[in-house]
């Protein structure tokens, strides 16, 4: 026999996929509206779950420079939503999404090597190094896109010279942050970490190389590499390395993870040079994120003027 | 299921069903869904759907085959063509805001970078099979000439794994899932045509046997 039963529910009944997916949360906030009758917004605030991610700071004050670029910005929401940031994942949209609760408190970054006073850092330590400025920057990834970004930061040079290298220091080598547990896709990414990088100690000295802390006012979100990271705008993005934790003062050039991963694609030095093509594709041209035709690219990313000299009489072909 | 397969409205609905990608890109660029480099989120899109009505049209065969349902044979040239039709906005999305219609640009582009060759090579194959799509095409060919020039398609999926393959910088689980199912229906095929090839052999040694035997 076949029992008929008129559907009693309709569509309206359905409970909101958002209450459905929050349900937890909503019995427990639901449980002390009830239990207290007064609950105002506080509490409902006391109920959501403790804010891990380093919560953006605002920075005020912030010195302007001469080596900001008067080209138009790009977007907030372009620059935290395409990114480069393998340990959480190989799509620009990635970053995004799994680095939400990347934790970034406790920071510490540890100076070594050939220095005469090495040290550790905490944050807040750093961000008292020197006055903070807001640089705008060209940033030219190898991929042959762009973006212009309000960093905030200060001159390398100034922590260097706390740390006073020995006449032994020729490079500085950089290492990322690497946490498996925290970055589960890392181990898809197709490249080694702890992400390292380097420069030479000149490059590492030229005032435009910038230890950064921060954007649009801001603190680093976690995808733009929380909590602190280099920028070096004359070189492709990926010598800017994040979430930075260690830098060694050292004689010999030191590795660096995408030469160590393809050494006749990506060099140590990794100019941006119009005239020197990745084997893939042609480094001539970059379409800056929110235009449709690209535009030519400037050798040095357009600051020749502050970095050329430092490569006098080399062949940049050979040394690319 | 004969029915369902061969009724012209199943046809009409999986014509529109193909088209969902594109409707998905014009819905994206119409509500700033694009991302932050629109561009190349069209380019890898069609390209991926490109590979995807490739694979889509080689499983044809095969499932038509192995799951006796010989009515499938009405969809594949739909499914060829959305390939064409896919592969022709990737063509264009290289030819004007990559190399704003520059021809000498893109000539030098085509020959010094292996992946922009392979993939051009693909797109290339793909042409005369999309011309010779028709009804018509097939009764001027001949069947068996058809069916020749038609297995050109073998390569063009290989041509656009590999174009694939090439253009990911590390990461390569994703060109490497597309050339495992090209690989598995490519290797079908080959099966089949061994298989086929060994039936001969055994036919033509049995008859011989026959005749040594009737001789005796």
């Amino acid at each position: 026999m076949l029992i008929r039963k008129a559907p009693d529910l309709t569509y309206a009944d359905v409970t909101p996929k958002s209450v459905y997916l929050d349900r937890r949360r909503f019995l427990r906030v639901m449980g002390i509206v009830g239990a207290t009758a007064v609950a105002g917004k506080s509490l409902f605030d006391l109920a959501l779950p403790p804010q891990v991610a380093f919560a953006a700071t605002k920075f005020t004050n912030l010195a302007k420079s001469d080596f900001s670029t008067s080209e138009k910005q790009n977007s907030y929401e372009d620059v935290t939503h395409y990114n480069n940031f393998y340990e959480f994942g190989t799509d620009k949209s990635d970053p995004a999404k799994n680095a939400k609760n990347f934790n970034t408190s406790n920071w510490v970054v540890s100076v070594e090597g050939e220095v005469a006073k090495p040290r550790k850092f905490t944050m807040d330590e750093i961000l008292k190094v020197a006055p903070l400025e807001e640089r705008i920057y060209r940033h030219r990834c190898v991929e042959a896109w762009s973006i212009v970004v309000p960093w905030i930061g200060f001159s390398f040079n100034s922590l260097i010279k706390l740390v006073e290298p020995t006449p032994k220091a020729q490079f500085v080598a950089f290492q990322s942050y690497y946490d498996p547990g925290q970055m589960p896709l890392g181990r898809w990414a197709g490249i080694e970490f702890p992400y390292v990088e380097g420069l030479r100690l000149d490059e590492a000295m030229n005032p435009l190389t910038l230890l950064c802390v921060g954007m649009y006012g801001e603190s680093l979100p976690n995808q733009d590499g929380a909590p602190v990271r280099m920028v070096i705008p004359w070189k492709y993005g990926f010598k800017s390395i994040k979430s930075l934790v260690k830098i060694k003062f050292q004689q010999k050039m030191p590795p660096t993870t995408w030469n160590l991963s393809v050494p006749n694609w990506y060099g140590f030095y990794s100019n941006v040079n119009p005239n020197v093509n990745h084997p893939r594709w042609s480094q001539a041209k970059e379409r800056r994120l929110g235009e449709i035709f690209k535009r030519p690219t400037l050798m040095f990313n357009g600051y020749d003027d502050q970095v050329a000299s430092m490569y006098n009489g080399m062949d940049l072909k050979k040394n690319y | 299921m004969r029915a369902l397969l061969t009724s012209k409205w199943t046809k009409v609905a999986v014509f529109l069903l193909c088209l969902v990608p594109l409707d998905a890109l014009i819905w994206r660029a119409l509500h700033n869904g694009l991302g932050a480099n629109p561009v190349e989120f069209i380019q890898l899109t069609t390209g991926r759907w490109t590979l995807r009505f490739l694979i889509i049209t080689l499983c044809i065969t095969p499932f038509r085959k192995l799951l006796n349902l010989p009515d499938l044979i009405r969809f594949r040239r739909m499914f060829g063509l959305f390939a064409f039709f896919y592969v022709c906005l990737h063509f264009l999305t290289y030819l004007g805001p990559d190399q704003s219609f520059d021809l000498a640009a893109i000539w030098k582009d085509v020959a010094k970078r292996p992946f922009i060759t392979v993939g051009f090579l693909g797109f290339l194959l793909l042409v005369p099979l999309a011309m010779t799509s028709t009804a018509g095409w097939i009764r001027r060919l001949g069947g068996k000439r058809w069916q020749m020039l038609h297995r050109a398609i073998y390569f063009a999926a290989v041509a656009g794994v590999i174009h694939y393959y090439w253009k990911v910088k590390s990461d390569v689980r994703m060109p490497l899932f597309y050339g495992a199912l090209v690989a598995i229906l490519l290797l079908w095929r080959v099966g089949g045509w061994l298989s086929r090839r060994r039936s001969v052999v055994v036919a033509k040694l049995s008859s011989e046997g026959a005749r040594a035997d009737a001789a005796r």
